[in-house]
């Protein structure tokens, strides 16, 4: 439900970038982490809805999901979380530290040049 | 086509203010807890016995945040706390700038702890850092204890988990295993304090108090 207010920050987000480039943005890349609850369906028809009218409208987003990473305490293993059922692959410790989970980033935009 | 880096967080805006909130509690050397469950976890039921029953100790001064009434405001407002509500109009979630121009109608000079009522959301709330000091995530035992199993953002990110109407473990009304419960908390989240709570009844809330007072005095 809140990927409208992502999608409207996004949207804010990519247009000042495009602004700069004086040029119209086709697609972008964005990145979040393991912890982020972003449905993509869904971030991608709010982004659909807020760009309508806009230099935005038509962009295709790319949305990539980086998994959340821990350390192992007891072989020293850094591995992805699962998180339906977090263990260490190697070792099966279920005692580790969580690494800072990635922010939601806009990586990267494509801009029409021609 | 031209490909641009950019590498900016999307929630720039919303940081912004929580780094400003940051900075509020931090110069007037005050607590704020970020409150979030399930609608109906029974966290302003939670407020208002803590705010009697600490009123001695501890001044509390409450930030509600609900989609739309003044219910919860006027329930906090009865316990002679001051309260600030905040009505979302249909958004999941309450923002750093809506707590931003909160803090500034508390009197927060009298106060010793701020605690946020978020929206009743497991989900929403956890992606949006108000700028408190720590989240405290709510679950009743009648929404079942595969939550933090089922919604680990929000069990992994909060400092303390308070597991309210335990009364109605007795005789059996629900099935709940409070160990479930902890430790699958606890997988993602080793330091998450528990404290198997009722509300209504009174049952545990002194371990709750007690971990409220040590926090207070911690700032």
């Amino acid at each position: 439900m809140h990927e409208t207010m992502l999608a409207q920050s996004l949207l804010a987000t990519i247009s000042e970038e495009a602004a700069k480039h004086n040029a119209k943005p086709v697609a972008a890349k964005i990145s979040c982490g393991g912890l982020s609850a972003v449905n993509d369906e869904i971030l991608c028809f709010a982004f659909e809805a807020v760009a309508k009218d806009t230099p935005c409208e038509g962009m295709k987003l790319h949305i990539e999901h980086k998994p959340l990473r821990a350390n192992c305490r007891d072989c020293g293993r850094e591995f992805d979380v699962n998180l339906s059922m977090p263990k260490c692959p190697e070792c099966d410790g279920e005692s580790f530290e969580l690494l800072a989970d990635a922010p939601l980033l806009l990586e990267e935009i494509e801009l029409q040049t021609d | 086509m031209k490909k641009v880096n950019v590498v900016k967080k999307i929630l720039y805006a919303n940081e912004k203010y929580a780094f400003e909130n940051v900075l509020f509690f931090a110069e007037h050397k005050k607590l704020c807890l970020n409150m979030i469950s399930s609608p109906g976890s029974g966290k302003t039921t939670i407020l208002a016995r803590t705010i009697s029953d600490l009123k001695d100790k501890i001044k509390i001064g409450v930030i509600e945040g609900d989609i739309q009434t003044d219910i919860d405001a006027r329930r906090i407002s009865q316990t002679k706390a001051p309260v600030v509500q905040i009505n979302t109009d249909g958004a999941c979630h309450l923002s750093a700038a809506q707590v931003n121009a909160a803090i500034k109608k508390l009197p927060i000079k009298e106060l010793d702890l701020i605690i946020i009522e978020n929206v009743g959301n497991l989900v929403c709330p956890s992606d949006f850092d108000l700028g408190e000091n720590a989240k405290v995530v709510v679950l009743s035992v009648a929404e079942g204890d595969d939550k933090p199993i089922k919604y680990p953002a929000i069990f992994a990110k909060s400092r303390a988990m308070l597991i309210n109407k335990i009364d109605l473990l007795e005789g059996g009304m629900v099935d709940f295993d409070i160990e479930r419960a902890k430790t699958d908390a606890r997988r993602l989240n080793k330091g998450m304090e528990v404290f198997p709570i009722s509300a209504r009844t009174g049952e545990g809330m002194n371990n709750w108090y007690d971990w409220l007072t040590a926090s207070v005095k911690s700032v």
